[in-house]
C-alpha cells in the first residue's frame, strides 16, 4: 500500500504556504464549522477520533484535554515544534508545506479549550520556519481569523510566535514551559502536570506540530470517521521521517498499521545499492534499535512498544552493513551530554561518563572489563533521572550492547574499528 | 555604550506580546544578537531593565541556549550537524574538509569572513545530509565540493540567491520527499561521499 496523504494530500499545490492557496483547498471551513459547535462536543469528537499525541509519548489528545480543571482561567496552549529529536525533520515539513493547517488546528483547539493565549515554541534552528508561521499568522489576522472576535464569533485568540534558541530539552513539555516563561529550559516535577498548573502557574495544554494540523480533518470529517483509519490502537495517518542509507529519503504519511516493510521498499525504494540493511531505528535518536527480523512489525504504538522499542516521534533510520553500532552510540550518548540540562545528578554526571567511555572504546582504547561498567552507568541512570532525557541516553546504546554485544567486545583493544576494517581470517 | 533606539523599541515591543514582560527574555537577546552580531555582558543589564528582571538571570539564559554567540563571529556563521542520519551520509568529509580550509570547530576564516562550528544537535535535516545551516539557513545534501564552493561564494548559498539548494521550499517542487542535488556532476559526487570516511 502507498501513502495514505491526509496532512501532506496538497502538497505540491501551487501557494499551499500562503492563506488563498490554503482556503482553495477548503482551508479554514473546519475552523468556521467548529465555531458552531460547544467546546464539550469538539472534545468529545477529539476522543472518538482516537487521535494520539505525535510528540512521542502518544497519550489520547482528547484525554489530554479533559483534564483541564473546570473554571480556572485564563488557560494557555502551546504548541510544541521544538523538534530536536535526531532523524526528525516531519514538524519542519509540515511548517514549511502546510503552515496554515497547522494555524487552523491551533485555533480549532483553542476554541475547544477556551484559550485566548496560543504560543507556537519553535526551535531556533528552524529561523526561516519561524518567519513563515509569523507571515501567516499576519496573513489570518488580516482575515478575521486570528485576534478578536474570530469570523464574527464571541471567541478572541492571540498566537504569539516563539524562537527557541538551541536546547533539546526544550521539547519537553515542562522544559518547555520554563523556557517560554524567561527561564533556562528545565524540566519542571509532575505532577502537578501542565493541564493543572503550566504556563505562569495556569491550566495548558502542549501539543505537537503533527498533532494539531490533524484537527482540521477531524472536525472537518468527524472523529469516527478518522478513527477508520489506521489500525484498532493507533488511529489516523502519520509521517515518518526516513534517513540514512536509503535510495529514497524522506517524509512520508502512512496509514497506521502499515509494515514497516512497505515503508522501506516502497516508499524508500529499499536501501542503496551494495546495502544491507543491519540495523535501525524506528522512533528517533530516543528509541532502541531494532533488527531486519522486526521489518514485519506493523507501524502500530503498541506492537513496536511490545518489540522493545517506540515508535517515538516518528523517525525511521536505516543502516547497512558498513555501519558500526559503536560509532552510532558513541554519536548519540554525545547527543545527551550535550543536551543535558545539568538539572539532576544521575544525567549531568551518568551521560558525561557515558561519553567518556564511548570515545575511549570507539578508539579502541577501552578494556572488556570496561564494557560492565557502561552497564553499570546506563542502569544507574535508566528510570532514576528527573525526567525522561536522562533515561532515554541509555536506550540506543543498551539495546545495540544487547543486539551487536560481539560487536562491542571486538572494539576494546582494537588497532581499527573492526565494522569498517574487518580482519580477514587467512 | 547601551542599545540603539530601535533595538530598545524591538525589544519593548517583543515585550508586549506576552501576559508577562519577563517571557521576551530570549527574543530580545536574539534581537540583539541579529542587530550586533553577538551579544555583550553589557546586553544583559540593557535588557534586564527593560523585562524587570535582574542582568545575571538574563545571563543564566543566555549561557543555556546554545545558538547564542557571547563573543564576536565572522560575518557569516556555518553550523554542520554531525548527529547520526547525516553521518550515515557523510558529514565527517564535510567536517574534515572545513578543518583543512579554516582550521578546528569554532575557527574563522583568516579573512574573518565565516566561523564555523559541528554540532551533535541534529538540524532537522535527515532526510537531506549531510546538512548545515549557514546564517540558519538550510544548505543541505552538501559534498566536500559543494562546501568549499559555499566558501567561495557564499552569497549564493542564501535565500533568494543562486540556483544552491537551501531549507526555504521557494518554487514548491510536487510533494518534496527527497531534495534534489542540483546538477548531476553532484549527483555522482554525493553518491560517491554517502559513507562515512573509513579513517579514524
Ligand atoms: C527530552 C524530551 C524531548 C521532547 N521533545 C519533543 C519535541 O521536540 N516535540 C514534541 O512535540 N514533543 C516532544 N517531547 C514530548 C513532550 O514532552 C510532550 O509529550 C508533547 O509535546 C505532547 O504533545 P502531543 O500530546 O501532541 O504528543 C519531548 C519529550 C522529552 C522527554
Ligand atoms: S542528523 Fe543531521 S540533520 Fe538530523
Amino acid at each position: 500500500m502507498a501513502e495514505h496523504r491526509l496532512l501532506t494530500a496538497h502538497v505540491g499545490e501551487e501557494g499551499l504556504d500562503t492563506l488563498t492557496g490554503y482556503e482553495r483547498t477548503g482551508g479554514y471551513q473546519a475552523l468556521r464549522k467548529t465555531l458552531g459547535m460547544t467546546p464539550e462536543a469538539i472534545i468529545e469528537e477529539v476522543k472518538a477520533s482516537g487521535l494520539r499525541g505525535r510528540g512521542g509519548a502518544a497519550f489520547p489528545t482528547g484525554t489530554k484535554w479533559s483534564f483541564l480543571p473546570k473554571d480556572v482561567y485564563p488557560r494557555y496552549l502551546c504548541c510544541n515544534a521544538d523538534e530536536s529529536e535526531p532523524g526528525c525533520f516531519k514538524d519542519r515539513y509540515l511548517i514549511d508545506k502546510n503552515p496554515h493547517q497547522l494555524i487552523e488546528g491551533l485555533l480549532i483547539a483553542a476554541f475547544a479549550l477556551q484559550v485566548h493565549h496560543a504560543f507556537i515554541y519553535i526551535r531556533g534552528e528552524y529561523h526561516d520556519q519561524r518567519l513563515t508561521l509569523e507571515r501567516c499568522v499576519e496573513e489570518a489576522r488580516a482575515k478575521g481569523y486570528v485576534g478578536k472576535k474570530i469570523m464574527g464569533k464571541d471567541f478572541d485568540c492571540e498566537i504569539i510566535v516563539h524562537g527557541g534558541a538551541g536546547a533539546y530539552i526544550c521539547g519537553e513539555e515542562t522544559a518547555l514551559l520554563s523556557s517560554l516563561e524567561g527561564y533556562r529550559g528545565q524540566p519542571r516535577l509532575k505532577p502537578p502536570f501542565p493541564a493543572i498548573k503550566g504556563l505562569y502557574g495556569q491550566p495548558t495544554v502542549v501539543n505537537n506540530v503533527e498533532t494539531l494540523s490533524t484537527l482540521p480533518h477531524i472536525m472537518e470529517r468527524g472523529g469516527a470517521w478518522y478513527k477508520t483509519i489506521g489500525c484498532e490502537s493507533s488511529a489516523g495517518t502519520r509521517l515518518f521521517c526516513c534517513s540514512g542509507h536509503i535510495n529514497r529519503p524522506g517524509v512520508y504519511e502512512m496509514a497506521m498499521g502499515t509494515t514497516i516493510r512497505e515503508l522501506l521498499e516502497e516508499e524508500c525504494q529499499g536501501m542503496l545499492e551494495g546495502s544491507d540493511l543491519k540495523a535501525f531505528q524506528p522512533g528517533g535518536g530516543s528509541m532502541q534499535v531494532l533488527l531486519p527480523e522486526h521489518l514485519d512489525l506493523p507501524l502500530d504504538f503498541d506492537a513496536v512498544a511490545k518489540a522493545g522499542s517506540s515508535l517515538g516521534a516518528g523517525a525511521m533510520v536505516f543502516m547497512d552493513q558498513t555501519t558500526c553500532m559503536v560509532n552510532v552510540s558513541m554519536r548519540l550518548v554525545d547527543f545527551y551530554h550535550h543536551e543535558s540540562c545539568g538539572k539532576c545528578v544521575p544525567c549531568r554526571e551518568g551521560t558525561y561518563f557515558e561519553s567518556k567511555l564511548m570515545h575511549r572504546l570507539e578508539a579502541g582504547d577501552a578494556t572488556l572489563e570496561e564494557l560492565s561498567t557502561l552497564e553499570d552507568i546506563c542502569d544507574n541512570m535508566n528510570g532514576k533521572c528527573f525526567c525522561p532525557l536522562g533515561d532515554t541516553a541509555t536506550w540506543f546504546v543498551m539495546s545495540a550492547y544487547k543486539a551487536f554485544r560481539e560487536e562491542f567486545r571486538s572494539h576494546c583493544g582494537a588497532a581499527a574499528c573492526p565494522v569498517r576494517h574487518p580482519v580477514v581470517m587467512v | 555604550m547601551t542599545f540603539t533606539d530601535s533595538l530598545r523599541s524591538t525589544i519593548t515591543a517583543l515585550r508586549d506580546r506576552y501576559p508577562q514582560p519577563r517571557s521576551a527574555v530570549i527574543p530580545a537577546l536574539w534581537a540583539v544578537q541579529e542587530e550586533e552580531g553577538f551579544i555583550s555582558a553589557e546586553r544583559f543589564a540593557d535588557i534586564a531593565e527593560l523585562l524587570s528582571i535582574t542582568p545575571s538571570e538574563v545571563e543564566s539564559v543566555a549561557t543555556f541556549y546554545s545558538m547564542f554567540a557571547l563573543k564576536p563571529r565572522g560575518k557569516h556563521f556555518l553550523l554542520v550537524c554531525t548527529n547520526v542520519s547525516c553521518a550515515l551520509r557523510g558529514s565527517d568529509d564535510i567536517v574534515e574538509r572545513l578543518e583543512t580550509r579554516i582550521g578546528p570547530s569554532g575557527s574563522t576564516s583568516a579573512d574573518g569572513s565565516v566561523t564555523w562550528e559541528r554540532t551533535i544537535e541534529c538540524l532537522g535535516a535527515c532526510g537531506y545530509g549531510p546538512a548545515m545551516q549557514l546564517d540558519h539557513h538550510f544548505v543541505e545534501n552538501l559534498t566536500p565540493d559543494k562546501v568549499v564552493d559555499l566558501l567561495e561564494h557564499t552569497e549564493n548559498y542564501l535565500p533568494g540567491k543562486g540556483s544552491a539548494h537551501h531549507g526555504k521550499p521557494g518554487a514548491h517542487e510536487a510533494h518534496e520527499h527527497h531534495s534534489e542535488p542540483t546538477s548531476e556532476h553532484e549527483e555522482s559526487d554525493s553518491k560517491k561521499s554517502r559513507r562515512r570516511s573509513s579513517k579514524r
